[in-house]
């Protein structure tokens, strides 16, 4: 049969799967006695309508960019790392050592620190089932979970017992010193003349991340190590003969995931909270597994992906703060995007496909 | 430690085992027929919400179960489309299980309820009562009984009869899995579906009947949660359990025995977790953390192969072709 066109393939059925989901979650709002128009009306104002919701929409975004690029680059080489948030967590550990025990002299230097820091904790959290799925064949996906649970617990013992200050009930490390404060996106476009509202999170981070794609990008496609994660992940057999080491390209694979999780910690620990809480990730690192399959995992659809589900965030929270609905109606959204592009990819695709079959033949 | 904090310990060993054996088998149900599953603590949840909705609204704990049976096999029956009719990938569709049900019963729950989420508290009738055997002595006396007359008295009577139901299964899934035709089957088609197609039996007929009984199951072990261990739904109530039973699943490496033997032991972790903070042994202190992280190391140290090798089911995550 033929296959679907590229435009279709990479943006009909995302979106055919996106309205799909949205219809289902507007029969749920209006079961629920409240008016599906209203709520997503109430989403895109507070979300779109001002700089300031824009800058949270954003801030959010540049969370799940690097969540979604870490699983993205391991899906690449057919490696289904479910383990951000894990390497999240570590890399907020990272982040905040980073920023507690060193006396940076400037933001700059703290930044590229935490940067450092950040992605070395993630990777390190990545490398250990990446190394088991490599030379003992265990299972990355069971691995990377068990991970999440483990990095969970650890993070708990580090806040509880060693990290909060003297006399803090809270599980949570004590202020950054304000000096590492990240500049906001705000006083950035302000020195270009752009007016946009400080009061949000949005940070410097946010073109952090835009960057990180677009090396993500040139990575993937223009480099002798991106050819081989590709390869390998298309076929293991042809990959071997070709000379690639399948446990270094699973190792690499992992450690580059580990490492672009570990990132997002900057965003939200030195970026955001100003200190290290025991929930830094917020459920990013699960996020950045619907990112990849919306965005049909290439960079460039990870970036918009992931600003749309910054606005369905965002929306969320504006939702529960306006309306009795429940912000939890974005997690039921979510799981029904990653259902549908995700697990039911044929449902949409195979009609498509029989759609563009017959219009071919039709000519 | 005493008698009596020791039976204690050993009691709450059985309730926490409870739900871990029930999902813990409706994994093994699915997995030996070739359908991972890492959706079990969607389905528990939204079971174990189901059932105390039900069981609040109609104030009988068996239109409970029903509920939460119900619920739980329609997301099974997701599962189970997405991955063996639609060929999809079985574990992204187990993530967006466990996403639906998180989301769908806080939803739900608020708007039903108005409580933020959680169900109000079940009282008698709506919950399970407990069991007491003959010449037990009641849970409320606490009279010296010796350790026979203890363990009798404390830790095997006064449970609900989904936890007798859960231990009842382990010897029913042994035979039902290696001494029944059906079991057989389902093996192999875990193992090698081409053969079993080959005989003429239907892969996917197989493959559905599988992830049935772990809706089934699921379910039950949903209901327990919100009627037998506690009074009432509670969000994210079921809070990793389903992980922990997968992680079981793979400590007795897909056999119900073992499954048995690795649920109480994550059970007892549990219970030595919630009774004790941290633990001192003399030499050092067990943080109470690392007794909660240890059913993951101990499924990461079991998957790495250097204690046996847990070698899952060969056919398992792939959908099955027909060749033409």
């Amino acid at each position: 049969m033929d296959k679907l066109p590229r435009w279709a393939d990479v943006v009909l059925v995302p979106l055919i799967c996106l309205i799909i989901a949205f219809a289902f979650c507007g029969i749920l709002i209006a079961a629920i006695g409240q008016s599906p128009l209203q709520a997503i009306w109430i989403m895109i104002d507070g979300s779109f309508g001002s700089t300031n919701g824009l800058g949270y929409t954003l801030y959010y975004a540049t969370n799940f960019i690097f969540t979604g690029l870490a699983v993205s680059i391991a899906f690449q080489a057919s490696l289904f790392n479910i383990g951000g948030e894990g390497q999240a967590t570590l890399g907020g550990l990272g982040v905040a050592l980073s920023c507690l025990l060193i006396p940076w002299p400037h933001w700059s230097l703290a930044l590229l620190g935490s940067l450092a820091a950040g992605a070395a904790f993630g990777a390190a959290w990545g490398l250990l089932p990446a190394w088991l799925q490599a030379k003992r064949g265990s299972h990355i996906v069971i691995t990377t979970m068990m991970f999440n649970f483990i990095a969970y617990a650890l993070m708990n013992y580090v806040l509880v017992n060693l990290l909060r200050p003297m006399g803090s009930m809270d599980p949570a490390s004590a202020r950054f010193d304000k000096a590492y404060n990240l500049p906001k996106l705000g006083d950035i476009l302000g020195l270009v003349g752009i007016p946009f509202s400080s009061k949000n999170p949005a940070n410097i981070t946010f073109l952090i991340a835009i960057a990180l794609a677009v090396g993500v990008w040139a990575l993937l496609w223009h480099t002798r190590l991106g050819y081989a994660l590709r390869a390998f992940g298309k076929q293991e057999k042809a990959a071997l003969y070709a000379g690639i080491d399948p446990v270094k390209i699973t190792i690499y694979a992992l450690l580059l995931s580990g490492g672009i999780s570990g990132l997002m910690a900057v965003n939200a620990v030195q970026g955001a909270a100003h200190r290290l809480v025991l929930n830094s990730v917020e459920g990013a690192g699960f996020i950045g597994i619907a990112v990849p399959l919306m965005g049909r995992n290439h960079p460039f659809g990870i970036v918009l992906a992931s600003i749309l589900f910054g606005f369905l965030y965002e929306g969320g929270s504006q939702l529960a703060m306006g309306t009795t609905i429940p912000r939890e109606v974005i997690t039921v959204l979510q799981a029904l995007v990653i259902l549908f592009t995700g697990a039911l990819p044929y449902m949409v695709q195979k009609p498509l496909e029989h759609l563009f079959a017959k219009r071919g033949g039709a000519k | 430690m005493d008698l009596a904090s020791f039976l204690q310990i050993l009691d709450s060993t059985i309730r926490l085992a409870t739900p871990l054996l029930f999902a813990c088998l409706a994994g093994l149900y699915s997995e030996r027929a070739g359908v991972f599953d890492i959706g079990l603590e969607g389905k528990m949840l939204v079971a174990a919400f189901a059932a105390a909705a039900a069981s609040y609204a109609t104030g009988s704990v068996w239109v409970g179960v029903l509920a939460g049976i119900g619920a739980s096999c329609l997301f099974a029956a997701i599962h189970g489309l997405a991955s063996i009719t639609f060929r999809g990938n079985q574990l992204i569709s187990g993530v967006a299980v466990n996403f639906l049900a998180s989301g769908l019963t806080v939803v739900l729950g608020a708007s039903w309820f108005q409580l933020g989420g959680q169900t109000p508290a079940l009282v008698d009738g709506m919950r399970f009562a407990e069991i007491i055997f003959p010449f037990a002595a009641p849970p409320s006396e606490t009279g010296d009984l010796g350790l026979v007359g203890g363990i009798y008295s404390h830790v095997l009577s006064g449970h609900s009869i989904l936890v007798y139901v859960a231990l009842a299964c382990v010897p029913l899934t042994w035979w039902v899995l290696y001494r029944t035709r059906f079991g057989l089957r389902l093996r192999a088609v875990g193992e090698n579906p081409a053969a079993v197609d080959t005989a003429g039996v239907s892969v996917a007929g197989l493959r559905y009947a599988a992830v049935g009984i772990t809706g089934v199951l699921c379910g039950l072990a949903g209901a327990y949660m919100s009627m037998g261990l506690s009074a009432g739904f509670l969000r994210e109530m079921t809070a990793g359990r389903g992980y922990i039973a997968l992680a079981a699943l793979i400590f007795a490496k897909w056999r119900p025995w073992y499954a048995l033997m690795a649920c109480l032991l994550f059970g007892l972790l549990d219970a030595i977790a919630i009774r004790f903070q941290n633990i001192d042994i003399g030499v050092l202190v067990i943080p109470v953390q690392f007794t909660q992280a240890l059913p993951y190391i101990l499924t990461v140290i079991i998957l790495a192969g250097f204690v046996g090798k847990a070698i899952p089911p060969r056919a398992g995550g792939e959908a099955y072709v027909k060749e033409r």
